[in-house]
């Protein structure tokens, strides 16, 4: 059906190639955006619990409208630009905080052949795409001039640069065991008979550990959310924006936390693969999903480790600017760094299966 | 006129103008920017070429990493630019000549016939590997020793840097955070014992 869709389109010729394009992109970016939104529902709702209190319960069935409305109200309010703040870039930041979180989901897949973009290169564009996304962060901080946001700034740009060190090299040593940048194949390599201890959770357990916490600090979120710090610069980099532009900035946020969730699921939880690989074999119509492997686990995967950022949030305090720092330079990058090795041993000396 | 085709002008125009605009521009902050935004084009016209790896490095390191450090130093730097800039136009023949100089020994170093002759065939096409197990092979087999050399260099340079920078101050304080985390609570609070006053005594 997808490619008799794709025929009709290419034969208008360069407007149907665009149309195609656009449209590849609406199938991503339209998911992604109500996800959000519901994920920020959950997030309050989830957080409520935690506090023994309700959560927004008026607008709609058990509150579930209550993010559109947030939507609606945001878009509604003026956006106001404080008197000297640098237009052209005040406008900028926001939309550079927002295009290269959308743009990195185009390279998650959520099953076998289920990807926008099936590149090479993939872990590394993905890497790259998600340290863009701090250039909105510090060009908002600069252009409101505000000391506020000018700290939060600041903080956010060390935090990520620090955190994308460790992170990179969780990376790198997934992309030893497989051999490939792809995602696909990351994902193909981790297929076995053992269920879900042919995972790379298992090989690369501090990794895992390491790769998520930097996830959580590279997306500037509590417990590592320094930028924001409201006891501290009020709300950081974004204490000058309002309305519409704001939004756009916590779609951002949020799109990252939940990229963060798959990529997890993706590079070491075995993506869409079942945890019950290999053990049994059976073929029952519209429930073998459970054990053959599906887009189903994909979800079911990230929206358990989407759900760990809440808990997260609403469990540890915030860290100190100093600790955090301490964190990332002294604990994990040493951990990391001996990982790689140890993970290129287990490798060389076939310790660990790779692929079915 | 092909699809790639503009894409590559674009890209080429967008980096001529970004760069003319980082020497160019008032605002530190903003030539910065242009010079994020060479990078990115480079880094575009990389991919065009199927370089597809040093494309990707490309974006990752410098503009991922190296330009965020960089902004970050010239936002926190408080120093008129205006007057370092004031020999612009001054100055602008002996930069010229550096350029030209420069263009020259590039063509002589490249060689002025290798771009008459048509490029050769994608050597990782011939090999038939992705462009990046094609690098991985041919810098991790064929050209090994340049590579571990030149990685010794840098890390030379690295830790010259970090001791040419690193002073003793004498007014600092540290915090140790591992005793901060491992302290209890017998090393903070001391309960003490004290017989309770008794009713109709004078308070002292």
């Amino acid at each position: 059906m997808i490619d008799a869709m794709r025929e009709s389109l290419l034969a208008y010729g360069n407007t149907g190639l665009v149309a195609w394009v656009v449209l590849k992109i609406l199938v991503i970016a339209v998911p992604v955006i109500i996800a959000v939104a519901m994920f920020v529902y959950w997030e309050r709702k989830v957080i409520g619990w935690m506090h023994v209190r309700m959560g927004p319960n008026q607008i709609g069935p058990f509150g579930l409208l209550q993010a559109f409305a947030d939507v609606f109200k945001l878009l509604f309010k003026e956006i106001i630009q404080p008197s000297s703040a640098n237009k052209f870039l005040f406008v900028l930041a926001p939309l550079i905080a927002l295009v290269p979180s959308f743009a990195a989901w185009s390279l998650v897949p959520f099953d076998a052949g289920l990807v926008l973009a099936d590149v090479n290169v993939g872990l590394l564009l993905l890497l790259a795409l998600t340290s863009l996304g701090v250039y909105g962060i510090i060009l908002a901080g600069w252009s409101s001039n505000s000391r506020y946001a000018m700290l939060g700034a600041m903080r956010a740009a060390a935090q990520t640069i620090s955190y994308e060190i460790p992170m990179g090299f969780a990376l790198v040593s997934v992309m030893i065991m497989t051999g490939s940048l792809n995602l696909t194949e990351i994902v193909m390599a981790q297929a076995g008979s053992k269920g879900f201890l042919d995972w790379y959770w298992l090989p690369l357990l501090p990794m895992f550990v390491i790769y998520f916490i930097s996830g959580v600090a590279e997306t500037n979120r509590a417990p590592f959310d320094m930028a924001e710090g409201e006891s501290e610069i009020v709300a950081g980099f974004h204490v000058e924006y309002s309305g519409s532009a704001f939004a756009i900035f916590f779609l951002a946020e949020y799109a990252n936390m939940i990229l963060i969730a798959f990529l997890a699921t993706v590079l070491f939880m075995g993506g869409w693969l079942s945890p019950l690989q290999g053990w049994i074999t059976a073929d029952v119509a519209w429930v073998d999903w459970i054990w053959k492997g599906g887009w189903q686990w994909t979800f079911i995967k990230a929206f358990l480790f989407s759900f760990f950022y809440l808990w997260f949030r609403a469990t540890f305090p915030r860290y100190r600017y100093d600790q955090i720092m301490r964190l990332g330079w002294k604990v994990f990058i040493p951990i990391t760094i001996v990982w790689v090795v140890v993970a290129a041993c287990l490798k060389y000396f076939g310790l660990v299966t790779i692929g079915a | 006129m092909t699809f790639e085709l503009l894409c590559f002008y674009f890209f080429g125009t967008v980096a001529v103008v970004a760069a003319l605009s980082v020497i160019s521009v008032k605002n530190s902050v903003v030539a910065a920017l242009c010079l994020v935004l060479t990078f990115f084009s480079m880094a575009c016209v990389w991919l065009l070429a199927q370089a597809e790896f040093l494309g990707v490095a490309l974006a990752l390191v410098y503009v991922g990493a190296v330009m965020v450090l960089f902004l970050f130093v010239v936002m926190m730097l408080d120093v008129d630019f205006a007057p370092l800039r004031e020999g612009f136009v001054r100055f602008l023949p002996v930069g010229v000549l550096v350029a030209v100089v420069m263009l020259v020994e590039m063509l002589m170093m490249i060689g002025v016939r290798t771009l008459q002759t048509p490029p050769s065939e994608d050597p990782a096409m011939l090999a038939g590997m992705s462009n990046l197990e094609w690098l991985g092979y041919t810098l991790f087999r064929d050209f090994i020793l340049p590579f571990e050399i030149a990685a010794l260099i840098l890390t030379v340079g690295l830790i010259a840097a970090v001791t040419l920078n690193e002073r003793k101050r004498s007014h600092t304080k540290l915090q140790n955070p591992s005793r901060q985390v491992m302290v209890k609570r017998e090393d903070r609070v001391r309960l003490v014992k004290m017989a309770a006053e008794k009713k109709g005594e004078a308070a002292p």
